[in-house]
């Protein structure tokens, strides 16, 4: 008996309950479609957050008081030994060999305000160097101006939607606005950025790194970004920093992290959470096989009559189970195909919604899935086309 | 051609046994038309089933073609129903899905026969009675009488040597049941061996020999002379009937 006949029975067998087989095909088709659109989904903010790596910039190393092995917590949440100093920044800018730039800021929450326009704005003390290391481009004036770091200025570089926002059609340049209860110029707007990690540089305040840790009463720093010269290894550049640190504080009590690092975590995190994504999915795929089951399970308790006289005209065992197992797999498959184009249909209307969002399915999640279909048909196809086979013919033969 | 030495089929029921055949020896000649009656519950059905392997018996031996069929494998078995026994059922057994010559075709799938020649082997059975007009018709557009020559249509169609009929014109009006016992007989006459379980005396009288059944034994044996008389006498004749 050819594998084209049997399809070609289980075709004709499927088709005489279009319904019946329609709707546990549905199921099959809406698990798959969850697991292809969930692992999109899945991978769609994996691909966000290596995006947003790439646009900041990937050549440099951040250091952030605290260690994570020693204090146990995140780094820079509490429970750092020492702070970072600007005598840290200042030492590493000086002494560190493979640096290009050296970058020290902290970060708080402010009002920024103009008139009667008020926004609560990030703001972040930063050096001009800061620019460089996170790629900023300034659509209009300047960035702030190269000063020495214990020195501050009542100069301020707005995020463009801040900047929008406050000034709606004026030309801020030149124009005054509040920090606080302090008084700044506005020497420059950044370019539209977007949101980046988390921070929405459209909306951030830039302040003179001096300017800011008075302004918050603050000693220390939130974090030093070092770039590297272009052909170092960031390796080696953090290995170099993290000795000279450990040389000044007298202890190894600060994380070093490569964007590499960050990355490759990050990476790793969102790869399995859309794994565990595909797999709550494929629970769907479970109760789709149970349905498979309940149909088939129907069909052979009908088709009794038809298992006889297939025994009697000298089907063998074998050849009756494999018709009931193909019913199912054929069932289990056509699922399958309507859920992967059901699943890459939507993945194209969440690109459509959402269009930062780069959402696709990713090639194992296309290909278990597909494999997933074939195999909850068949396993769960197995008992009902078992039963099938185990029928006596005679008994068969005597139902109607 | 068949040779039942001692056939016995207990079955059980509620632990209790229930003796469908006791003892039965006969043999059938290659070629014969035999009849087979007997009252409900007498056993005829189960001897049908035994004589086309569709069942084992509990003790005795049966020797089909000459070979011992208890000795043969399922697959063995599956293959020798394919290829050298018909069967024909009261309720037809078609399949409504498929059309006419899909039915015929259908053992044949199994039996791994190539297409073309499926193709040739249906359309001959079907003209061979008389529904060549009617292949692509489905069994609900055919009429009783049709889809019980369908039935034949596909139980002879590879030309075993056998055929087994279960109240072939049980489920017909007398004139279709007229037209289904002459292409029965007609096949007979061009050597089909025929065993054909009924209720019908009309059925009886045109085989060679009728057993008659009773409690799972054959209480007579009439040759086609005595048939009209044994049936009188076990109040089977059609009269009665």
């Amino acid at each position: 008996m050819r594998v084209a006949e049997v399809v070609r029975y289980g075709g004709v067998a499927l088709a005489g309950h279009r319904l019946r087989s329609l709707l546990s095909l549905a199921g099959v088709a809406i698990g798959i479609a969850a697991v292809i659109l969930l692992t999109a989904l899945g991978e769609g903010a994996r691909r966000y957050v290596l995006q947003q790596f790439a646009q900041i910039g990937a050549n440099f190393v951040a250091v952030v008081p605290g260690k994570v092995d020693t204090t146990g917590g995140i780094p820079g949440l509490g429970g750092a030994p020492n702070d970072l100093t600007l005598d840290d920044a200042r030492a590493l800018a000086r002494a560190l060999p493979g640096a290009r730039y050296v970058a020290p800021f902290v970060v708080g929450t402010e009002t920024v305000s103009r008139g009667e326009r008020r926004r609560q704005a990030l703001v972040s003390g930063v050096t001009a160097e800061f620019r460089e290391v996170r790629r900023l481009e300034v659509a209009r004036g300047d960035f702030l101006p190269r000063l020495e770091l214990e020195r501050g200025a009542p100069l301020v570089v707005l995020g463009e939607r801040l900047a929008r926002e406050l000034f709606v059609g004026a030309d801020p340049i030149g124009e005054v606005v509040r920090v606080g209860d302090r008084r700044m110029r506005v020497v420059g707007v950044l370019a539209p950025r977007g949101t980046q990690l988390g921070i929405d540089l459209d909306e951030v305040a830039l302040v003179p790194l001096a300017t800011a840790m008075a302004m918050f009463n603050r000693n220390s720093l939130f974090r030093i970004l070092i770039e590297a010269d272009p052909g170092v290894p960031l390796e080696s550049l953090r290995d170099r920093a993290l000795e000279l640190l450990v040389q000044r504080h007298g202890e190894e009590d600060v994380t070093l992290l490569t964007e590499d690092a960050v990355r490759d975590s990050l990476s790793a995190i969102l790869n399995a959470l859309t794994l565990a994504l595909g797999a709550i999915a494929a629970i769907s795929l479970t109760v789709a096989g149970i349905g498979i089951m309940n149909v088939m399970l129907v069909a052979v308790a009908e088709r009794s009559a038809e298992i006889g006289l297939l025994r009697a005209v000298g089907a063998s065992r074998r050849q009756v189970r494999a018709c009931f197992l193909v019913e199912a797999a054929m069932l289990a498959a056509a699922g399958g195909a309507l859920g992967l184009a059901a699943g890459w249909l939507g993945t194209r209307v969440l690109v459509g919604i959402w269009p930062a969002l780069p959402a696709a399915p990713p090639a194992w999640a296309v290909g278990s899935a597909a494999a997933l279909s074939l195999a909850v048909g068949t396993l769960f196809g197995w008992l009902p086309a078992r039963r099938a086979a185990r029928l006596d013919p005679v008994a068969a033969l005597a139902r109607r | 051609m068949i040779e039942l030495a001692g056939i016995s089929r207990t079955f059980e029921l509620g632990g209790e046994p229930i003796h469908a055949l006791v003892e039965v020896s006969e043999t059938i000649a290659a070629g014969e038309h035999v009849a087979i009656m007997g009252p409900s519950g007498s056993g005829k059905s189960t001897l049908l089933h035994l004589i086309g392997c569709l069942d084992r018996p509990t003790s005795g031996s049966y020797h089909f073609e000459g070979r011992e069929v208890a000795t043969l494998g399922e697959d063995e078995l599956d293959d020798l129903r394919g290829r050298r026994i018909g069967f024909v059922f009261q309720t037809f057994h078609l399949v409504s899905r498929l059309d006419a010559r899909g039915n015929v075709e259908l053992p044949m799938i199994f039996a791994g026969l190539p297409r073309r020649e499926r193709r040739e082997l249906a359309d001959a059975a079907l003209a061979a009675v008389g529904l060549a007009p009617r292949a692509t018709h489905r069994p609900a557009e055919l009429s009783g009488g049709e889809r019980q020559r369908l039935a034949i249509a596909r139980a002879v169609a590879r030309k075993p040597s056998l055929l087994l009929a279960d109240e072939p014109t049980g489920n017909l009006d007398s004139r279709s049941g007229g037209v289904v016992l002459d292409l029965l007989d007609r096949l007979n006459d061009e050597g089909l061996t025929l065993v054909v379980v009924t209720h019908d005396p009309r059925v009886a009288q045109r085989a060679d020999r009728l057993l008659i059944l009773a409690d799972g034994r054959v209480v007579r044996r009439a040759p086609r002379a005595d048939l009209a008389a044994a049936l009188t006498a076990w109040g089977l004749d059609a009269a009665s009937g």
